[in-house]
Parts: C-alpha cells; structure tokens; sequence
C-alpha cells in the first residue's frame, strides 16, 4: 500500500452531498433519480440531523382547511414575514411548489394528521394568515425525516455516516471534491466528485442559548465562503420566542409554536397578555387588540383579526426580551406560556404530545395543568449561501446549496413551518439542478495534492501539541461572547467588543491540544468545528455592524426603526485577502404582478 | 455549603479492552446524564466518545445502559437517583464497541435496507388521497419511533445470539413492518419476508423491547402480536390465501 492510500480513503462520484438532513436527504434522493452516482455524507448517524427536532409542521397552501388559501397569500405572507428582504423568485418558487413537496410525502408513505374528510390537516402559526402547516402532532420533522430515509435507503445512494468534510477542494475555478475525516477512526477520506451540495443546516452552537444541536455550527457556511461562494444576510439569525428556560439544564430546547398555534397565551408575572402591548405599526391592520377578538379567531379567521402571540417569531421574541427586561419576568428570566387554562387536557395530549412528555420528564411540569415558563433561544440562521433562485447553484461552479445553509429565502425572518418546506422544495431543486450539472459535465477534474495535504496536516496539528488551550473552553467562551454582544438586541459598541473577543479566540483555537488518539474522539472533533464557528461568528458580527438599521431578526437600540434604503439591500460577506470583506449588493427586483400583492389592504 | 456532587463511573476503552473510569462532577438543578457527561468531556475527559443529538428525547442518539437499564442519556434525571450513589453508564451491549459508550449499530442500517418500501394503491378519483385518522392512529404510534435501537439492544434473540442476526430483523423492523402492513395506502405484500427473513417467529413475546421504549411504542402488543396473528393465519389458511390470490388484496386490517 502506498503512503497515499495508507493515508487517505478514495471515493469518486458525479455529487456529494453534505448534510442528511430534510434538504439533503431530498438532494440526494433527486440527484439520484436523475441517473446521477450520488454521495450523501453526514456527521452524525442518517435520520438524527437537526430536522427531526423539527415539531410543529411543513407549511403549504394546500387549501384543505382554508380553501381560500393559494400560493399568492403563502407567498405574501413569506415576504411580509422576512419584512421584504427576501429572495423574491425563492419566496414565489417556494409558495407554488411546497404543496407537491408534501403531496409526495405522503406518496412515499408519511402519515399527517388528518381532517375530517380524510385530507391532511393543518394547523395555524404565526404570520400565516391561513391554517396552514401540515403536522403530525408536535413531530412533523421526525416523520419527514424517516420517510426521506425510507425513500433514500432504496435509491442506491452510498451513505457516508459519521464522516466530517473540513474542505471542499477546487480544479481552478471548478469544484472537484472534498475532504473528510470518519469520525470513527479519524481517517481521511478523500472525495472525487463533479458536484457538491451543500445542505449542512445552520450556526446555533455559536451561542450559549440554543435550540441547535453539536452540529450547528456553520460547516457548510464556511465551506462555502472558501471555496469562494458570497454569504448574504449574516446579521439575520432567528431567536424563537419560546425556549424551555428552567431548569438550567434544558435552557433552550425548543418550545413548538404549535402551542401558540393550538391556543396558547403569553403571560407576564402580572398576569397580563402582554402580546398587545407589542402590536407594530407593519402588523396592526391585522391583528387583535382585545382578548375576545384574538380569541374569536381561532374559529372564525373570516370576521375576526388574528391574536398578537401568533406575530412573527422576530416580533415575539423581542416583545418577551422587553418584558423580562422590564421586570415582570419569572425568577428564571421567562414568561409563562400557558395552554392548560385555555384547552382540554385531552386536547393538549393530543395535540402536542412530545411537549406533554419533555415538560414533564425534564422539567417536572405538567403542561395541561401549569404554564410553561419560557424564553428566547437561538434557534435558525435565515443568512447564507447565496444561490440561484431556480437552481440553487452557488457563485462557484459545481457548487449547490439547499435548506438553512442557504440565504435569501427567508430575508431577515422565518416564519415557523416554513423551514421543512424549505428544505423540500430547495433540495429537490438543488439535486436536480446538481445532477444535471454534473451529467451534462464533460473533462477531467484533478485533485489540488497540495490543498489536501495542507489540510491534513492541519487537522492534525492539535495532537501535536501539548498544554494547549482545551477546545471546550474556547467554546464555552465563544458562546458566551456571541450570547452577550451578538444576541437579540445588538449595539454598534457591543458588537465591535465582540470582533475583538472573536479575534482572541482565533488566536487561541489556533493553540488547542487533544488528548486522546484519533478514534471517535469529541474533544478533537470540537477543535476543528471551532474553525467554522469562529468563521461564522465574526460574519454575522461583521455583517450585523454593517445593518446600521433594525429588521427581522436583526434589533440594533442604536438604530431602532427600519431603513428603507437598507432594505433594498443584501449585506455580502465575502472572502478576501485572508479577511473576510462586506458589501452591500441590491436585491433582486420583484416583477410587478407580485408587487401588486402587497398592495391590496391585508 | 459543600456543593452537591456525583461519582459517576463509565466504561473507557474500545473493542480491544477497556476499563470503567469513575468521575467526581458537581451537580446541578435538573441535570440529567448527558449533562454530567457533558461536564466530564469538558473538564476531565476530552476524548470521552459518546453520541446525542436534540437533548430533547427526539432522535434516539445517547442510548447507553445506565445502572444496567437501557435509556436515554438525555431523559434520565440525575434526582431520580438515590443521592450518594455511584452511577455507572456502559455502552449498548448488543452491539459491537467502537470507543467508550459508541457502538457499532451499523446492523440496524443493515436490516433497514431489507424492508420493502412503500408502495401506494392509486388515488382517489380526484387525484387526491384520504385517509381516516382513526384509521391512521396505530400506524402514527410506529411513526413515533426515534430509532434509538434500545428495543434491539435488549431483545435476547440477539443480545445473547450473536448468531440471531443474520436471520432475525428485531423488534425496531418488526413495528416498521407493522406500520408498512397496516398503513391504509400501501399495497405491498412483506408475509414472506416477516416470517422468513424477519424472522418474526423468534420473538416469543417476553416484552423486554416494549419496557425500555423510551417513545413508549406498545411494541409487542400492538405491532409484533399482531404481525403473527396476520402471518400465521395467512400460512394456516389455504381458502384466504387462494382467495387473496385471485383478488390480489391485502388482508382486511384487524381493528384499531
């Protein structure tokens, strides 16, 4: 065996793709389909990534409970959402085509909860106008996950599990491959490959609060900016208002905005509903300011305005960060989200089982008897790769990017359910578009040796140190520095503080030692998921400095309102001369027949 | 005040030998064992080799036997212990070692691959499906599991038969084919293989996979009792499997 194959492990195919996820499992499955020998590798074991954490449901205007529903009003409600920062051609293909994405779900054997008739049922959540997402009680992502597994498992697709890709490699301007490690035995493994997908999810480990698991942590985002792709909208990172907060051990798993959804208020310590304190001028016209019209909606949508806790998720957080700010938060810095008083127990099981089980297993709280008590979690990334609307295709030939590593969808909000579309629609347009490229693609791609070995030695260098800095304090630090400078409410000040703090601890990740060999070992695999992490970091603090305006997910106190000319514009991060640049680049114009939209009363 | 503290003593090695290792971590409000195992890698442990995911019981990742019980890193309260007791945590038993508390469960991929999809009937003639949720109901209760493989960890067919796996699928592929069998839409037809391949008629129904369901699944009594009931009846019967034969259907489905 040469020293080269002793070395590295060799695979070649048309497209890999990063990430087996809801974007990736779809990518894979379409590139498959199109006769393409498709890679899908992931880091941790297939059917465990982020998307199966996914609770309250895929959003689609089928129409089924709100036959008045339609692409138009999904589309409208999408853009108003993400307060028109959006990719306008990703927002409109996303509306047209999520109804199919779900239909096919069920074609390949997922079970959504049903209406009466026999049809899928969907539920209400904030910002969509209609009951709009189709769910399986309060594990919709588990259900989408295991069905795209089923589907893959028979696709003849090679499953990489538990394997790292630390670098995408380039034949000049061309992608040709990457570079992984099996996390099992630390050995390398080299891919051969036409095309990339990327579909590696989001940032959330960057920040102490978080609803995000150990493999949020920007992969994908820093591949890409290597390689030489754009990253837009940086600054834009979802905060969901409702994150468990006590005990200290589960601060900041997920709390499903289905509770909302199904009924559920927000309450201070004083007892009041305090959500219609909070109503914006931009969602005035339709929404409640009384307890008896918020509560009519949830029956009648037709006569009544919608309830003031079902804003979009940028609206409620800040509104709860106020109140706690304000002093009437509880004694562990959350509101109370209460669901018992307002339904049935029966309903709430029902409805919301896995809520019912993880309050009560972790917290030692029964959720049809008691409030919740709940707060901000860091929790998606509406920043990313900028891609093709239609293709998703990237800046760099070869390169495709799908689901929460990818920008432009979302502009500066997410609305809730629209993520699982999201990954659908985009990872089957984003395999397509890969396969295709790579069928259609004709010559030779030649590995950079070079690249490769610098790469190799570097992932190594940390057993070659001794009394290095330990990987789990750097990271500890680092989210307590994104948590406190780069959070919900940014200053200009704070946020500089912060590139200081990043740049020290760049200094230090570049110091770490492991302990331990290179078989299955965390601590290493931590010091090299630092690099995208403080890769991350310093984008969305460059790019959150550059946003001298408040949007979204994006609150500056030194620039409270919105800008409209910073709201014709996209904030660019880009890699340049070792550093990272900012730009500001105009968002692509919408046509007029969809600009007529939001023009009609709403 | 003397802060509150645990020894925790975990198995360390891999498949060539090991030993149990024990830590001293302080304890905090509401922690559960991952998050004592959380504290050991930052501070004692680095290369502490253990998997999880959502922290939230929702992907079946940080399955491990703790005081001998097959659970859940992540669901298991560290106040549901006695205080002052030592608390070990092995690695699946079932399975094969790679380091520390990860196994091999490359078995379970393995089976996955041998389960026929999905295959639907035509829809209605609207081009739309419906489906009744009474009708959909116990399928949704097999849809519920997190594929955390501690049903296959502690059925004895193969935990203490190695040999049982080549011929038996286990109880995590028996409440898939549940689920495929009994779903409204499907049209495929798996008997042969759940009484063959499967070999479904190893279980004999001591309930084990069915107590440490942390999704709590009634495994044996709602997927695996009924999958023979279907399977011997259709062997047994000569008049229903000719019937079958010539209509092409599926068996009526038992009730709910």
């Amino acid at each position: 065996m040469s020293e080269d194959e002793e070395m590295y492990e060799h695979h070649a195919y048309d497209v890999i793709v990063i990430g087996a996820g809801g974007a990736g499992l779809r990518a894979a499955i379409e590139s498959s389909a199109r006769g393409a020998r498709t890679a899908l590798i992931c880091k941790s074991l297939l059917g465990k990534a982020h998307t199966v954490m996914a609770e309250g449901g895929v959003a689609a205007a089928l129409g089924n409970v709100w036959p008045e529903d339609n692409w138009q009003v999904h589309f409208r409600d999408t853009m108003r959402g993400g307060k028109m920062l959006n990719n306008w051609r990703m927002a409109q293909i996303h509306a047209q085509e999520a109804p199919d994405r779900v239909l096919e779900l069920e074609e390949w054997g997922a079970l959504f909860d049903r209406t009466k008739d026999g049809l899928i049922l969907q539920r209400d959540f904030a910002g969509h106008r209609y009951a709009r997402l189709a769910h399986v009680g309060d594990r919709t992502g588990l259900e989408m996950i295991r069905t795209l597994q089923n589907n893959a498992v028979h696709k003849g697709i090679d499953v990489f599990m538990e394997c790292t890709v630390q670098r995408l490699l380039k034949d000049g301007e061309r992608i040709c491959g990457a570079l992984a490690y099996w996390r099992e035995t630390g050995r390398f493994v080299l891919f051969k490959s036409k095309a990339v997908v990327l579909a590696t999810g989001g940032v959330g480990k960057c920040w102490k609060i978080t609803s995000n698991s150990w493999e949020y942590t920007g992969d994908g985002h820093t591949l890409a900016l290597e390689a030489g792709a754009d990253l837009i909208d940086m600054e834009c990172v979802q905060f969901h208002p409702t994150g468990m907060v006590w005990p200290p051990s589960v601060r900041g798993i997920l709390v499903t905005e289905g509770v909302r959804g199904d009924g559920g208020i927000l309450t201070n310590t004083e007892n009041r509903r305090f959500m219609f304190d909070y109503i914006t001028e931009y969602f005035k016209a339709e929404t409640a300011d009384n307890e008896a019209e918020a509560d009519a909606w949830y029956t009648d949508h037709r006569n009544n305005r919608r309830p003031p806790e079902l804003l979009p998720r940028d609206e409620v957080a800040r509104s709860i960060n106020s109140e706690v700010k304000a002093g009437r938060g509880t004694e562990h810095g959350g509101v109370y989200l209460d669901i018992a008083s307002r339904k049935p127990a029966d309903y709430i099981k029902k409805r919301l089982p896995s809520m019912y089980h993880q309050f009560k297993e972790l917290a030692g709280v029964d959720i049809t008897k008691e409030p919740m008590e709940v707060g901000p979690t860091c929790h998606y990334i509406m920043g990313g790769v900028r891609v093709e609307a239609d293709t998703a295709a990237t800046a760099v030939p070869g390169l495709f990017a799908a689901g929460e590593v990818a920008g432009g969808m979302h502009g500066s909000n997410r609305l809730g359910g629209n993520s699982l579309s999201d990954l659908l629609v985009f990872g089957r347009r984003a395999g397509l578009a890969a396969a295709d490229y790579a069928n259609a693609f004709e010559g030779t791609l030649t590995i950079d040796t070079q690249a490769v070995e610098e790469t190799a030695r570097w992932i190594l260098e940390p057993f070659e140190r001794s009394e290095g800095e330990n990987p789990y304090a750097i990271h500890a630090d680092l989210q307590e520095c994104m948590q406190n400078l780069v959070g919900i409410i940014r200053t200009e000040d704070e946020l500089k503080e912060a590139l200081v703090e990043i740049e020290v601890l760049r200094e230090r990740a570049g110091r770490t030692s492991v302990i331990g060999n290179r078989q299955y070992n965390p601590g290493w695999h931590l010091a090299m998921d630092l690099d995208s992490m403080l890769t991350v970091s310093e984008a969305v603090t460059r790019a959150a400095i550059e946003r001298k305006e408040s949007r979204g997910g994006h609150t500056r106190e030194d620039y409270p309102s919105t800008d409209p000319a910073l709201g014709r514009v996209n904030i660019v991060v880009r890699r340049a001369d070792g550093g990272i640049t900012i730009t500001q680049d105009p968002l692509p114009q919408m046509p007029d027949d969809l600009r007529k939209l939001f023009e009609e009363s709403s | 005040m003397i802060e509150k503290q645990v020894t925790m003593r975990i198995w360390r090695g891999n498949a060539e030998g090991g030993a149990f290792t024990e830590y001293v971590v302080p304890l905090a409000e509401g922690m559960v064992v991952l998050d004592v195992m959380f504290a050991i890698q930052a501070t004692q442990a680095q290369d502490l080799a253990l998997r999880w995911n959502c922290k939230a019981g929702k992907c079946g990742s940080c399955s491990a036997e703790i005081n001998g019980n097959p659970r859940l890193m992540c669901m298991t309260r560290m106040d549901t212990f006695e205080p002052g007791e030592t608390i070990t945590v092995t690695p699946m038993k079932t399975f094969p070692l790679i380091k520390d508390l990860v196994t091999d469960v490359s078995f379970n991929y393995e089976v996955a691959k041998t389960m026929p999809a999905f295959k639907p009937k035509a829809p209605d003639a609207d081009g739309k499906r419906r489906m009744y949720q009474e009708d959909i109901d116990r399928v949704q209760e097999f849809h519920k599991c997190i594929e955390c493989f501690l049903c296959q960890n502690v059925c004895h067919v193969i935990r203490d038969h190695e040999e049982n796996k080549r011929n038996f699928a286990g109880p995590r592929f028996f409440v898939r084919l549940a689920a495929l069998e009994m779903h409204p839409l499907d049209v495929n037809d798996r008997r042969e293989l759940i009484r063959k391949k499967a070999g479904l008629g190893f279980c004999n129904i001591t309930k084990c996979c069915t107590e440490v369901c942390p999704e709590d699944i009634h495994i044996t009594d709602n997927a695996i009792i009924p999958l023979k009931e279907r399977v011997v009846s259709d062997h047994y019967d000569p008049v229903l499997k000719l019937w079958r034969t010539i209509t092409r259907r599926k068996t009526e489905r038992p009730e709910a």
